[in-house]
């Protein structure tokens, strides 16, 4: 059985050489993808250490009036949900057996481990006394009555949990056959707790916003919001697996053979299908949100113009966009679809944390050329992070799917 | 009762109950009976004249620096890292108001309910404390305060909450905070909140024509230790009137609650419907 393993140990290799070459890069150094990348990771870096030795007004426009930037409101709030994907596709497929999904769990569950733990380093980033981050872990002090607590810790107990998720293909990578029965063991325990973890989590990012009332505006702002970034974080997490997934197909293309490759095709259509039934619900919630909060005077703003376009430009239209291509059975359509979805959910992240946060200062914060160089790199290094697996580990295609004891 | 009386038992009376109290910070039992009620301070502006006194004696008491005098004029002047309690001069439809600011030292702060580390902290006598061992500088709470007191040290590596104190260390000797001792005109007054709330009401009662006939902080946000009388609105002076009396930690307990119940329901419904599919066996992993 273990024949299929396409990678692993050979017998006879020493485990350090083993690491040691696989810790060397495979293919060439020089494509245009580490030309562009490698200098951003470096710039960011930079502006890293700065920060850490002036302090954080070194590096961002944070001020009194609007602490939170895009360190928070785009790396972590927004990032949180796209990596929303692997909690919705591994209960799918482990809970609800829809096994047709079981092709891209690993690479759903990749994906969404590493989000965490790079967005988790961003996070720490922007915390003034990151060493404290220990307090509400090992019960120095435990603030239960703060939904950061909460959101912390789910946090962290789903990284783990996701860790768990994927250990499997650690396991056959490293060609430990015993342990691997063991790490496969716990994946439905992983899954049924990860689920539960996403559930809390994705909620509590916008529960956390509930607290500053009065300071968002009306429009984005209702006691539905731990509910509404749920619903959310379903169809973000679909979007990202489209776009992630078609171009992962396309750029490793050698760790995919030609029959998965043609499943993938009917696979993203079950995604996108999901992805539009979230967004039913969403579009639905939005509209009873407004009528019911009486906001809908505030439609005739320019904010509400705003607000139109982030719901009406990027949810509505992108689910119509999804089941047309769904009926015409059009990859480029729901690829399409699923990037237009994609910037309506950075848009609501980022109008809840960032934009629609004190609509009413007369100055308002934008983000330093540092926030946003540390941004991207962060992106950037989590994609390295992403490559140097997926070629090593079995992750995508035959390799991650038939694997079987 | 007089001014002058008022002042001297606002001196006395609450503080015999607070310095049992803030020397602990000790658990429950310890020495001295348990506070009652909530120490807080009431701000007169009809008795300020723009002396700046309380700012002098803020910065000296907290080891700040001397306050930036330099530009004073109408407009509000906010709270920074270095002054925790600006005086401002406002233009309101009374006239010229002057007016102090700081943390208001909510009954149910959102700052203390925000933090997840309870680096700020209720204390059981009234002020609202920030624990530099505890913080790990999210700046949540300056999210949630809905008065924006909470500043933060953007310019140092090892950056602090800054904010009103209410001089835990005075109170600990039996003295009122720095600011109300400096204060010439006793436009700030320190005691029990109740006293200092019956005080307010009986001031605006008998003078309706020098206060606008509203104690703020009486029930905004459910309540706060600080209160502001004044001549004008308190919308004039700076103070948001559109915040509601309920307590900000109100609108995050019902998530709160429902999250164990999620935590153990949900665990339980998945792994039956995983039992119920009856694919258990040959699920591997992912």
């Amino acid at each position: 059985m273990s024949a299929k393993v396409a990678t692993g140990r050979g017998p006879g290799q020493s485990a350090l050489s083993f690491l040691l070459g696989e810790l060397k890069p495979k293919g060439k150094l020089l494509t245009p993808f580490n030309v562009i990348t490698a200098p951003i990771i470096l710039a960011g870096i930079a502006f890293i250490i700065v920060r850490f030795a002036k302090g954080l007004g070194a590096v961002t426009n944070l001020s009194q009036e609007f602490p939170w930037g895009i360190w928070i409101g785009f790396d972590v709030v927004t990032g949180v949900a796209f990596a929303g994907g692997a909690y919705v596709i591994t209960v799918a497929v482990y809970v609800f057996g829809i096994k047709r999904f079981h092709p891209i769990a690993r690479a759903t569950v990749l994906s969404g481990f590493l989000a965490y733990a790079f967005y988790t380093g961003a996070l720490m980033l922007d915390l003034g006394r990151p060493w404290n981050i220990v307090n509400p872990i090992i019960g120095n002090e435990f603030g239960v009555n703060s939904v950061m607590f909460l959101v912390a810790w789910h946090f962290m107990l789903y990284l783990m949990a996701e860790f768990v998720e994927f250990s499997p293909a650690i396991t056959e990578w490293l060609g430990l056959k015993k342990v691997r029965r063991i790490a496969s063991g716990l994946t439905l325990g992983a899954v049924i707790l990860g689920f539960t973890l996403s559930f809390l989590h994705q909620s509590g990012l916008g529960a956390l916003f509930l607290l500053a009332k009065g300071k968002i505006h009306p429009l984005w702002y209702s006691e539905f919001l731990p509910v509404q970034f749920l619903v959310s974080s379903v169809f973000a997490g679909m979007s990202m697996m489209i776009v992630e997934g078609s171009i992962s197909h396309r750029v490793f293309k050698h760790r995919v053979d030609a029959e998965h490759g043609a499943a993938h095709r009917d696979i993203l259509f079950g995604v996108a299908k999901i992805a539009v039934g979230a967004m039913f619900a969403y579009l639905g919630m939005q509209g009873i949100v407004v009528i019911h909060g009486a906001h809908a005077g505030d439609l005739a703003t320019g904010w509400g113009a705003w607000w139109l376009l982030e719901v009406v430009g990027f949810v509505a239209v992108p689910m119509l966009v999804f089941a047309a291509g769904i009926r015409r059975r059009s990859v480029p359509t729901i690829v399409t679809a699923s990037v237009l979805t994609g910037l309506g959910i950075i848009l609501n992240r980022l109008n809840v944390s960032v934009i629609a946060f004190k609509w009413y200062e007369p100055h308002h914060y934008v983000p330093a050329i540092g926030e946003y160089v540390v941004t991207a790199a962060v992106i950037c290094a989590e994609i390295w992070a992403f490559r140097w697996i997926v070629l090593r580990m079995p992750v995508l295609g035959r390799d991650a799917g038939e694997v079987r004891e | 009762m007089d001014r002058r009386g008022f002042l001297k038992l606002a001196a006395l009376t609450p503080i015999a109950v607070v310095a049992g109290e803030a020397s602990a910070s000790k658990p429950e039992s310890a020495s001295g009976p348990p506070p009652t009620e909530f120490v807080g301070m009431l701000i007169d502006t009809t008795r300020c004249i723009g002396c700046h006194a309380c700012e002098v004696a803020c910065a000296e008491e907290n080891g700040l620096p001397y306050p930036d005098l330099s530009r004073l004029g109408p407009g509000e002047r906010q709270a920074t890292t270095t002054e925790y309690t600006p005086v401002s001069l406002f233009e309101t439809s009374k006239g010229r108001v002057y007016a102090k600011r700081a943390c208001m030292h909510c009954n149910q702060p959102a700052c203390a309910s925000a933090c997840l580390c309870k680096a700020l902290e209720k204390t059981k006598y009234g002020p609202v404390v920030w624990h530099e061992d505890r913080c790990m500088g999210c700046r949540y709470c300056m999210i949630a305060c809905p008065f924006d007191v909470p500043k933060f040290e953007y310019d140092k590596p090892i950056p602090k909450i800054a904010k009103c104190t209410f001089c835990p260390e005075r109170l600990k000797e039996g003295r009122p905070p720095a600011c109300v001792e400096a204060c010439p005109q006793g436009a700030v007054a320190f005691g029990s909140r109740r006293q200092l709330l019956d005080e307010a009401r009986r001031r605006v009662a008998e003078s309706p024509d020098r206060y606008e006939p509203v104690v703020y902080g009486d029930h905004d946000v459910g309540g706060t230790c600080v209160m502001v009388i004044s001549s004008a609105r308190p919308d004039e002076i700076g103070l948001r009137t559109d915040l509601g009396t309920r307590p900000f930690p109100e609108y995050t307990r019902e998530f709160l609650y429902a999250v164990p119940i999620v935590d153990i329901i949900l665990p339980v419904l998945l792994f039956g419907f995983s039992r119920a599919m009856a694919h258990g066996n040959d699920g591997g992993d992912p």
